[in-house]
């Protein structure tokens, strides 16, 4: 295993509180990943398997009225057919409940298979068990539905007049105000008033859903990356009725996930429902198609931004409203004026959201739900107020910055976006650019300057860990938590690392199991944070014991000392006072003759949980009543736009954002970059194109949905300030999301100074620039 | 059913095939090789690269038994923990992934792309397609891996490690990737 040098430190005089954190890392599962070694779902052989593949209905609403499955079934190695005819009863999903986040799992209320109606054009309407992949989809292909149709509303654009304002709820952000906007707005001496759109988008992780199933009896394990085996396991157990314990869902490497497996979708429950029906072992791997018509993704979105300022650039009136869809049978809307609630200091704001419920696929969250689009239509505002104006978008923003809450008055955590923007603004060379349109050039390519501003949320879960201490040195730590691509478990390994004063060689983390206590979901970018404040707990508890062990002994140094007077560092505990007095907790263990000491946050019982989850949550309420904890940054993109052509390129990127504490540069760095890279591609390429007359999407692949290649992108430089947050332990907020947010109109902003046109509708193909 | 031999990573195996089995299948369903990975089964993110005589060729689609005999290399095949390849070793250096679902198609398209160049093969932004030696600059990487997505958006970490194992770049050879300030 490579391994960064600097581990291999010498003994210091003084233990330092932070060896491993802020170092760059490498990460743990390299090895494994570049040698084709680590398993992911569709990896994994289990005895007697059989193979499903789906069937997909063609309308978009309607009832199933005739199946004709018998060429399918006489197709070879084929085991079963299964439909609302034959297949077995599941339990219908439970209806939402804010005292049961598990209740959020499911990605659409379908009952699948035990029903004959028809909710979307793709719904799955029958399932094919064989034993090949490819004799599983030839015979899905030869099964012969007809339905009676039913009237449906499949047009996003045209069901605009429909959109119903939403009502905030604790998991839904609804209309909020402050001041009197309207008003604020007709008095402004200058305003802009425009309306944004984006389309559908779709996450497209690399690794297209797949699920292992194993029935044993009543036991149940499942194999599937999941962003939160959690929720799956519970939703698993619900559906088929057995007990929670018997469930185990293993997803130590999942392939991307962007939001597409936070909820568990058509795939997970039928191949398990496969299993039962068959009695085999079943395993389902998605196509890509088949995921586009059964994963929902990002919501299309219209949207108004107005913005009403003074001559000299002071806000007066910021309104945002915005208009996103969910389907009939589930989805999620996406809260689009999130940031606008928070990143200027307007004294009159009027946010509101609403949807509009339409007979397709229920949306799911991607990547920044709310902001990653949400962010387009503002910060577009805001440069087409800068603009209007005459100045310089940066000093507009900077003239806006909020000291407080613009909403409530309320602090924020921290925040300095100034200085984000300062030294962005240094590296970039911002001052280089002449303000007018068209105004700099190189040969055929019209060059164009733009900013925007970054923001999100992060949030914090409760997660429960397991902090084992052997007598050799080494330390295992368990959390339920999820490997998607961030870095998790190396980031867990330098926190334990320097919380137990041990190499980071000593540290093994186990993950994604649902038998490891309870992990938080990979999502709202919040789960380093979340497991690495249960993981402190629970190394301080650590510490505690074995310190109560040492005391025990009369020949040890850290006899009548307290806790708070040691330093943890050298693999053991010593005075803070005096750095050579001290034991390595090898000593300590084996004089007490143990060979582990293991420590647990909360509890695996039911009532611990509760507890805990009431605490988590009773925190999360206090916090938010006391602060807003964002992250921010600063876009900096240039772009190339052929005069003749239209063609866009984008040529420099720079983002410098302000995340709080980074506990390993090396992969937040990336996954910063990554955000942005798809935020590139939400500006320039990326569309899920759906046929409004039929609801049927009609590029479900990646050879019609553009993600950015290489060939797209320049290098993508990325700063952040590394100013611990004070109001979390080590300082840690999170940096999964925030990347993506600001970057589409970044693009767009510079594509109106290269070219003098503003493009308000993503994305900015070339077409809308001729 | 087809016969085929079938000869990946230096060992043969004989495998019964249906005909219309891809080799991207035959090696991750009868070999259990399944470092090889599937994106897309339609040619379209190259998560299922491998070399072929040490051409990179997309595996899903190549059918089984048209490789009997070839020299096929897996990623499995390019190194093991302990002894990796170098580029397996620079793309940890350099954070080339993050998921790890594109990175086997990656390495294997690194590998074929490195003996591409090295062979004289010019690309859509070769300067001079005539030249024998063009330097293999980023934006030749870039044209070159264009073909193998990645959704994590692990780029700029694959070209440097790509330029680092090419000896092509100081810059990528000496900074740590992740400073980057
Ligand atoms: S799986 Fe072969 S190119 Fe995508
Ligand atoms: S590392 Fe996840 S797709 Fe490339």
């Amino acid at each position: 295993m490579t391994r960064a040098p600097e581990r291999s430190r010498p003994a210091p005089p003084t233990p330092s509180p932070a060896q491993a954190v802020g170092r760059p890392l490498d990460r743990v599962d390299g090895p494994a990943k570049t040698a084709g070694l680590a398993r992911y779902t569709a990896d994994h052989h289990v005895p007697d398997l059989a193979h499903a593949a789906l069937v997909h209905a063609t309308v978009a609403r309607g009832r199933i009225t005739g199946l004709d499955t018998a060429d399918a079934e006489a197709v070879g190695g084929v085991l079963a057919v299964l439909t609302h005819h034959n297949a077995p009863r599941m339990t219908p999903p439970a209806p939402v409940s804010a005292l049961d986040l598990s209740t959020l799992a499911p990605g659409t209320t379908v009952d699948y298979l035990n029903t004959d109606r028809v909710h979307w054009n793709g719904q799955p309407v029958a399932v094919v068990v064989a034993d090949s992949p490819d004799t599983a989809r030839q015979a899905a292909r030869l099964v012969r539905v007809t339905y009676e149709v039913e009237p449906a509303v499949t047009d996003f654009a045209a069901a605009q007049d429909d959109a119903v304002p939403l009502r905030g709820t604790l998991l839904v952000l609804g209309e909020e105000r402050t001041g009197d906007a309207e008003r604020a707005l007709a008095t402004a001496p200058v305003v802009v008033d425009h309306r944004y759109t984006t389309p559908a988008q779709s996450h497209h992780a690399m690794e297209p859903h797949a699920t292992v199933a194993v029935w044993n009896g009543d036991r149940l394990t499942v194999h599937e990356g999941s962003q939160d085996v959690d929720w799956a396991r519970r939703h698993l157990a619900r559906r088929f009725g057995v007990p929670l314990a018997g469930v185990r869902v293993l997803s130590p490497h999942v392939g991307g996930g962007f939001g597409g497996k936070a909820p568990v979708w058509a795939g997970t429950v039928l191949t398990v429902l496969a299993a039962r029906a068959t009695g085999r072992a079943v395993r389902m791997v998605l196509s890509r198609e088949d995921v586009i018509r059964t994963v929902g993704g990002r919501t299309p979105t219209v949207q108004r931004v107005a913005l009403g300022a003074q001559r000299d650039g002071t806000l007066t009136a910021l309104l945002h409203t915005g208009v996103s869809q969910v389907g009939r049978v589930g989805g999620t809307p996406e809260p689009v004026g999130s940031q606008s609630r928070h990143l200027y200091a307007a004294p009159h704001i009027w946010i509101r959201h609403s949807t509009t419920t339409l007979d397709v696929l229920p949306t799911a969250h991607m990547r920044a739900p709310g902001e990653a689009v949400g962010t387009f239509a503002l910060e577009s505002a805001v440069d087409e107020l800068a603009v209007a104006l005459g100045m310089d978008p940066v000093e507009l923003r900077m003239r806006n910055e909020p000291d407080r809450d613009p909403l409530d008055g309320k602090r924020f955590s921290r925040r300095d976006l100034r200085a984000a923007y300062a030294r962005g603004a240094e590296r970039f060379g911002w001052a280089e650019r002449t303000p007018s349109p068209r105004s700099m050039r190189d040969g055929h390519w019209l060059v164009g300057r733009g900013v925007a501003t970054a923001f999100h949320l992060p949030v914090r879960l409760p997660a429960d860990v397991t902090v084992r201490l052997r007598a050799d040195g080494t330390v295992l730590v368990r959390c339920a938590f999820h490997e998607i691509g961030v870095g998790a478990a190396t980031a867990q390994t330098q926190v334990a690392a320097d919380a137990l004063g041990v190499p980071v060689e000593a540290v093994t983390v186990e993950h994604g199991d649902t038998e490891l206590p309870v992990g938080p979901q990979a999502g709202g970018s919040g789960q380093t944070a979340s497991v690495a404040t249960a993981l402190l707990e629970a190394c301080e508890e650590l510490k505690r014991s074995v310190l109560a062990l040492a005391r025990r002994s009369p020949s040890s140094p850290l006899r009548g000392r307290r806790l708070s007077e040691l330093r943890a560092g050298r693999g053991g505990l010593y005075r803070a006072d005096a750095p050579d007095r001290g034991e390595t907790y090898g000593v300590i263990l084996t004089r007490a003759g143990r060979a582990e000491i293991e420590v647990r946050t909360a509890a695996g019982t039911r009532l611990g949980r509760t507890l805990q989850q009431a605490r988590a949550a009773a925190g999360w309420f206090r916090d938010r009543r006391r602060w807003v904890r964002a992250v921010t940054g600063a876009h900096f993109c240039e772009v190339r736009v052929d005069e003749h052509t239209g063609e866009v390129r984008v040529s420099r990127w720079l983002g410098v954002f302000d995340v709080g504490r980074v506990v390993n540069p090396k992969t937040a760095t990336s996954q910063l970059r990554g955000g942005i890279v798809m935020g590139i591609g939400a500006a320039l390429s990326e569309e899920t194109l759906v046929d409004p007359r039929t609801g049927r999407t009609v590029n479900p692949g990646l050879a019609e949905y553009h993600v950015p290649v290489q060939a797209d992108l320049p290098r993508i430089e990325v700063d952040y300030l590394d100013e611990p947050d004070p109001t979390t332990p080590l300082g840690l907020l999170g940096v999964g999301e925030v990347g993506i947010t600001g970057v589409a109109a970044a693009v767009a902003n510079a594509v109106h100074h290269a070219t003098g046109v503003r493009v308000r509708d993503l994305p900015v193909t070339l077409d809308r620039l001729l | 059913m087809a016969e085929v031999e079938l000869r990946v990573n230096g060992t043969s195996s004989r495998v019964q095939l249906d005909p219309r089995v891809s080799l991207l299948d035959a090696l991750r369903e009868r070999l259990r090789l399944t470092g090889t990975k599937k994106g897309c089964d339609q040619g379209a993110c190259g998560a299922c690269t491998v070399l072929v005589d040490g051409e990179r060729i997309l595996a899903c689609l190549a059918l089984a038994v048209q490789y009997g005999g070839r020299e096929i290399t897996t990623v499995e095949g390019l190194g093991r923990p302990g002894r990796l390849h170098p580029l397996q070793e620079a793309f940890i250096r350099f954070d080339g992934f993050q998921c790890g679902f594109c990175t086997s198609g990656q390495i294997c398209s690194a590998v074929g792309m490195l003996a591409e160049h090295r062979a004289g093969v010019p690309s859509v932004v070769t300067p001079r397609l005539a030249a024998t030696a063009t330097p293999l600059s980023e934006a030749e990487i870039r044209e070159r891996m264009s073909g193998n997505l990645c959704r994590c958006g692990a780029y700029d970490g694959i070209v440097d490690a790509i330029q680092h194992v090419a000896g092509v770049d100081d810059r990528a050879a000496t900074a740590e990737p992740a400073a980057d300030r």
